[in-house]
């Protein structure tokens, strides 16, 4: 399971609006768990499943409070997952607390448990046993391991949701990996600090929302013109305004394509998965790092408050190149100049107070040593130097899409970021009927080249064209219009706050093709 | 040994008669008496006449964006608090644009030395009315007069506990000088603010005007008292004091994170061998 689907298979309803709200949206083979002394009510019929929640908890785990507890063992119950990986959750968390309150706790669970084995007839859940211990992650927590992983040691941003997560995971590694992580007054500072941290020499980051992005706009245009890295992870929320503040949409690709005044190269990148967040993440450092740009990690709040069952991550394939020049190295180049004209257009990353070379560098345009200057010249080879020489390098560093499903197919999915997992599962749920196959593109902009793998030539060749994008105005599939002069035949939007599902999506593209 | 040489920069572009000048002088020869070489320090300044200030001497050096002079020196101050920072900003830019970060620097009491060009105008864009406008002075963008309040940088800067709080005058380089030398010296985030006339666009705060004000505050005065020192903050009008108005010895922010207490970070090693095992077992926590 990649995706989520739009119906629930075990509702545990703690209150009788839990029923009202949800009960349409049971599986056919759906259960509802209830106590009917909590609810003071009685449900009838088969997929109502009575569980006396609280004479068990009071009975077993001595406290109306363990009900809780009571209903977990039931659900486990339900799905037969044996007692063990629980029990272990138990002791690792509740230790603390004393030996007593660890077994009233397991006594409790195993009431509900046992009770739900034994009165659960009509449960028809299996649940597959993994033979080999898997991670259990979060995209949130996959960037900030990533970005320790990458060297990051300084991270500046404000609070605001979904991409908080971010900030409070290398918080909570900052003593044990020694990062500085600041609190700022607002993004505005935040994205200035970061910067400030990266012309002093380490790898910084900053991570927020669109609003937040909205006050870093002038600072990333700071970082862009004195060519100081910087890694932004921005997490997408339905806007505009405040929005739909803990809901999900793709809505903010445009505007992190184009925010910031002024032209200037940048690379956003729209992980999929925690996996791919993971390792993005560390290239995103080091192309940030090598060609001294802002790099975007795009996310959204579906990726960020969502957990995923993923394989082992390898930091042996990370990129850990240290482009700094710093001490004698610096002190070596006789001439040294921050803003040098080179061949690549990337200048000496010399790091201030290491040398007795001095480290200048403007907001304003300015000559290659870093000073202020209006001279036309300058200004065109400055623009040649930054934006032309580096965008023509950073294009090659693009990896192609991925390419799932029928080697020729009739029908292409297209997508980017959040849609990986639910357009992949769609492309297996209805494969058996059509020739399909999706591309999804984590690695957005600039776009991959052609070269490598030709999905332009891909979707002329298909019938049906698809771009499924979580929100109004299809914003990838301008990209690609604008980029590459291709229209897709169909568009799939969703913009009411939800991801999309499995099922719902199937049928969708099932009503375009019939 | 420095010499003022050391720091000969660009040509200046600013008006003649301008307190940027004594400014620059008076700072370069703090440099030269305090023996700091170009390459040991950095400052970082804004947009307005103040924000030049670096390309006219010879240093490391980040010139930002309007009113974000602050968090930039703040994260440079993070990652390496070997090197002074000192952060040169006018009054539009810092208490205008970036008062924000103004009181959140005080508050971390992070190791910066804020030099603020006080001209009570501004002058990059020509004449309007800055946060310490006295209210009523007429501008062509205030025709009316400024209505709203002159900010008081001492007295908010006092009011927030702030660990070096001083004033000084373009006009008596000697003093000024004096105040630079005590800023720079000072454990932690230090506030001096600088009255200077601008010859141009501030008809009213003139040399003249300042002269016959500002009285430097005597061995008698005790910068250590927070209630003195909040008394002497609200004196403006007929005298003006300078000198050290307010210090403390608050911790410094540097002081209080206990990952860089005992080197800067950018001392810590990365990609080194011990370094990457250790990550294996951040990512073990997620089994």
């Amino acid at each position: 399971m990649t995706s989520s689907k739009s119906t629930i298979d075990i509702l545990v309803a703690l209150d009788k609006e839990s029923i009202s709200t949800h009960e349409a949206e049971l599986a056919t083979q759906g259960i509802i768990v209830y106590d009917q002394f909590m609810l003071k009510e009685r449900y009838y019929g088969d997929r109502f499943l009575d569980i006396p929640l609280i004479e068990l908890a009071e009975k077993h785990g001595r406290e109306r409070v363990m009900a809780n507890t009571v209903a977990v063992g039931a659900v486990l119950g339900m799905l037969g997952l044996g007692t063990d990986i629980f029990f272990g959750i138990i002791e690792d968390t509740l230790n603390k607390k004393g030996s007593e309150i660890v077994k009233l706790n397991k006594d409790a669970f195993l009431a509900g448990y046992e009770f739900a084995v034994k009165r659960c007839l009509q449960c028809a859940f299996t649940v597959k046993p993994q033979n080999k211990p898997r991670m259990l992650i979060g995209v949130n927590e996959a960037i900030g391991l990533g970005a320790i992983a990458s060297g990051c040691k300084f991270y500046s941003a404000y609070p605001m949701t979904p991409s908080t997560g971010i900030m409070l995971y290398v918080a909570g590694k900052a003593k044990e990996y020694g990062i500085v992580v600041e609190q700022a007054e607002d993004e505005i500072a935040a994205i200035n600090m970061a910067i400030g941290a990266s012309y002093a020499g380490v790898r910084s980051m900053t991570g927020t929302s669109g609003g937040g992005f909205a006050l870093m706009v002038e600072g990333l245009s700071l970082a862009a013109m004195t060519e100081t890295p910087i890694v932004i992870a921005l997490a997408q929320r339905p806007a505009p305004a405040t929005g739909l503040p803990t809901k999900t949409e793709q809505g903010d690709l445009l505007f992190a394509l184009h925010g910031g005044h002024g032209e200037f190269p940048r690379v956003i990148f729209a992980p999929g998965s925690p996996e791919q967040a993971f390792y993005l993440t560390n290239k995103a450092f080091d192309i940030s790092q090598r060609y001294q740009i802002p790099v975007f990690i795009l996310t959204d709040q579906y990726l960020s408050d969502s957990q995923w069952t993923e394989g082992d991550f390898d930091i042996n394939k990370f990129v850990h190149k240290d482009y700094r020049i710093r001490g004698d190295s610096l002190e070596a180049i006789k001439d040294y100049r921050r803003h040098a004209i080179t061949e690549d257009g990337v200048s000496p990353f010399g790091v201030p107070g290491t040398s007795t070379r001095l480290i200048i560098t403007d907001s304003d345009e300015h000559d290659e040593e870093g000073h202020i200057t209006e001279d036309p010249e300058i200004r065109v080879s400055m623009v040649d130097k930054r934006l032309f020489k580096k965008m023509g390098l950073i294009k090659k560093e693009i990896s192609p899409p991925l390419f799932y499903g029928d080697e020729k197919p009739d029908i292409v999915l297209f997508g980017w970021g959040s849609t990986y997992g639910v357009m992949k599962e769609v492309v297996d749920i209805i494969s058996r009927h059509y020739k399909i196959a999706m591309f999804h593109f984590s690695e957005v902009f600039p776009l991959p080249s052609t070269e490598m793998l030709d999905y332009i030539g891909i979707l002329r060749g298909a019938k049906k064209t698809i771009c499924i994008e979580n929100n109004a105005t299809g914003q990838f599939s301008r990209l690609i219009k604008a980029e590459t002069g291709y229209e897709f035949t169909h568009h799939i939007n969703r913009f009411d706050g939800k991801p999309f599902f499995a099922d719902l999506l199937a049928r969708r593209i099932d009503g375009i093709n019939r | 040994m420095v010499s003022i040489d050391d720091f000969k920069g660009k040509t200046p572009a600013w008006c003649p008669g301008c307190g940027n000048y004594s400014i620059l002088r008076a700072f370069k020869e703090t440099l030269v008496e305090l023996d700091i070489a170009p390459h040991e320090f950095t400052i970082v300044s804004g947009i307005g006449q103040a924000g030049k200030f670096p390309h006219y001497l010879r240093c490391n050096t980040f010139n930002g964006l309007h009113g974000r002079t602050l968090p930039v020196a703040t994260g440079i101050r993070l990652a390496n608090h070997r090197m002074p920072v000192i952060a040169v900003a006018g009054d539009g830019d810092c208490y205008g644009e970036g008062g924000n970060h103004l009181i959140h620097a005080i508050r971390r009491n992070i190791g910066v030395k804020l030099f603020v060009h006080d001209n009570q105008i501004y002058g990059l864009t020509k004449g309007q009315a800055s946060p310490t406008s006295m209210e009523g002075v007429v501008t062509k963008n205030q025709p009316f007069g400024v209505l709203s309040g002159q900010l008081n940088p001492i007295a908010l800067a006092v009011a927030l506990d702030c660990s070096f709080v001083a004033r000084s005058f373009a006009g008596d380089i000697i003093h000024l000088k004096q105040m630079m030398k005590e800023a720079i010296n000072h454990r932690g985030f230090a506030l001096l603010d600088i009255l200077q006339p601008c010859v141009t666009f501030n008809k009213v705060n003139t040399y003249e005007w300042y002269r016959q004000r500002v009285y430097h505050l005597g061995d008698n005065y005790d910068p250590k008292d927070r209630i003195s020192a909040f008394e002497k903050s609200l004196e403006w009008g007929e005298r003006i004091p300078i000198g050290v108005i307010y210090e403390n010895k608050r911790q410094t922010f540097e002081e209080r994170i206990p990952v860089i207490k005992d080197r800067p970070l950018i001392d810590h090693e990365i990609f080194t061998e011990g370094w990457r095992n250790s990550l294996q077992k951040a990512l073990d926590e997620f089994f």
